[in-house]
């Protein structure tokens, strides 16, 4: 307890962590820069001042769990969330989150949204005239087992069209997000497929300026997950930051 | 063995199809007494409202607890508290609204206590990854005055972090660039 200066009485709790308490801090690059030349739109959308540093606080350590308040019965599966059958490539999209010292995540959320086979967002500012499928609407969620597994079953996004600059195409892609343990935790990234024609001209893909780490967003194609007359499968694992200290706490 | 993570990238423009959910905007039950809005706009370098931006938001309940299962100090015994709103719109006008109780204090680092505050995440299209920054309150003067982050943040751009008490609540505008610039933090 604490009594401030005008009386008022305030209960003050001291955390008991049962996970990290802290987690790694990035190194430069490990994250596309906010300013980036080749994607127009960041011009006016990042921070021209620099970063103060936030210690981890135990509003840093701790985080929203939201699964079992979000799911629906049919979130993992795009392609049963309409009467009818969406059109395109059947797919099985699966992977573990993990951190990174190699730790599943398990029970976190996993939220994806795409465009249809024909690229095409179920999005009222998506004028792009290629088709809409009434059956697919491009939104699943999904909380992942104890091995931090999750698994969706979709249709393959095709690539759409943009107006960055003159011929401008995004690969095809599925945007995922995370919540994580901790607000530290979080994540917003998309999943790319193997060998897409596309990459080399895209600045959203190559904004993450370390071909290795541009490796990490790329799923790979899995003969094994393949259900065998029904739909093949790409597999993607997600890391998101661990625990850890940082030797030198001004970081910047 | 030590992985590398995931790199971040944008929202996009369409993420309205997957991320909204019907009560991201409350982090506490409807109804719950003492409830606020917490109000604003978010404008981008040009002083533009953005329309489409996701604001996601995390705090303890009044007494500083938290709405974890992983009980940082147990967890809030606030019936309905979620601690975490989400606001997006397909259709945004560069505002965003969320309804929650007004945090109390918290534990700082070595024995420190923080002020009241909220922390916010902003994505958006053009934003290759979120940012981040914290909501406290102008009318908590004596708590502001020594809290820990707060002190980081150069003097003249503290007001930039502080929401003023408006009719119903508190209004907190966020700005990406231009002489009254958000304090943004890296985490
Ligand atoms: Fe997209």
């Amino acid at each position: 307890m604490t009594e401030t200066d005008s009386g008022e009485v305030r209960t003050i709790y001291t955390p008991i962590a049962d996970t990290a308490t802290s987690y790694v801090r990035e190194p430069e690059g490990a994250h596309p820069p906010m300013d980036y030349e080749g994607y127009k739109s960041t011009a006016l959308r990042h921070p021209k001042q620099p970063l103060v540093y936030l210690p981890q606080t135990v509003t840093e350590i701790t985080g929203p769990q939201l699964g079992p308040v979000l799911m629906g019965e049919n979130d993992h599966d795009l392609t049963v969330q309409h009467e009818g059958e969406p059109i395109g490539e059947r797919i099985v999209v699966s992977g573990q989150v993990f951190d990174t010292e190699g730790k599943p995540l398990r029970g976190t959320l996993v939220e994806i949204w795409q465009a249809n086979a024909a690229g095409r967002y179920k999005h009222r500012w998506d004028r792009w005239p290629a088709p809409l499928d009434p059956n697919f609407s491009g939104a699943g969620r999904c909380i992942t087992d104890d091995e931090g597994r999750y698994t969706f079953t979709t249709i393959k996004p095709g690539p759409y069209p943009w107006g960055n600059h003159y011929n401008a195409w995004r690969p095809a892609h599925i945007h995922f997000s995370l919540l994580g343990r901790a607000f530290t935790q979080r994540l917003v990234t998309q999943m790319y497929f193997p060998g897409d024609p596309f990459f080399a001209y895209d600045p959203i893909f190559n904004s993450v300026r370390d071909p290795k780490a541009r490796e990490r967003m790329v799923s790979s194609f899995s003969i094994h997950g393949t259900v065998p007359n029904w739909a093949a499968a790409y597999e993607f694992d997600i890391y998101l930051r661990g625990p850890g200290t940082t030797p030198f706490e001004e970081a910047h | 063995m030590i992985f590398e993570t995931t790199p971040s990238q944008t929202v996009g423009p369409y993420f309205a199809i997957g991320l909204p959910f019907d009560v991201g905007p409350f982090a506490v039950a409807e109804g719950t007494p003492g409830a606020i809005h917490i109000t604003g706009t978010v404008y981008d370098g040009a002083g533009v409202p953005i329309p489409d931006f996701l604001l996601e938001t995390w705090q303890a309940d009044p007494e500083g607890r938290f709405a974890d299962i992983h009980g940082q100090g147990g967890p809030s015994q606030l019936d309905g508290f979620r601690g975490f709103a989400r606001y997006g719109l397909e259709d945004g006008d560069g505002n965003y609204d969320i309804v929650t109780v007004k945090p109390g204090l918290v534990p700082g680092l070595a024995g420190a206590i923080q002020a009241p505050h909220i922390d916010v995440s902003v994505f958006a299209r053009g934003m290759l990854h979120r940012t981040v920054t914290r909501i406290y309150f102008a009318d908590e003067t004596e708590a502001n005055a020594s809290d820990p982050v707060l002190a980081r943040v150069p003097v003249e751009r503290r007001p930039t972090l502080l929401a003023e008490a408006v009719a119903g609540g508190y209004r907190f505008d966020i700005r990406f660039q231009g002489p009254r610039e958000t304090v943004f933090f890296a985490v």
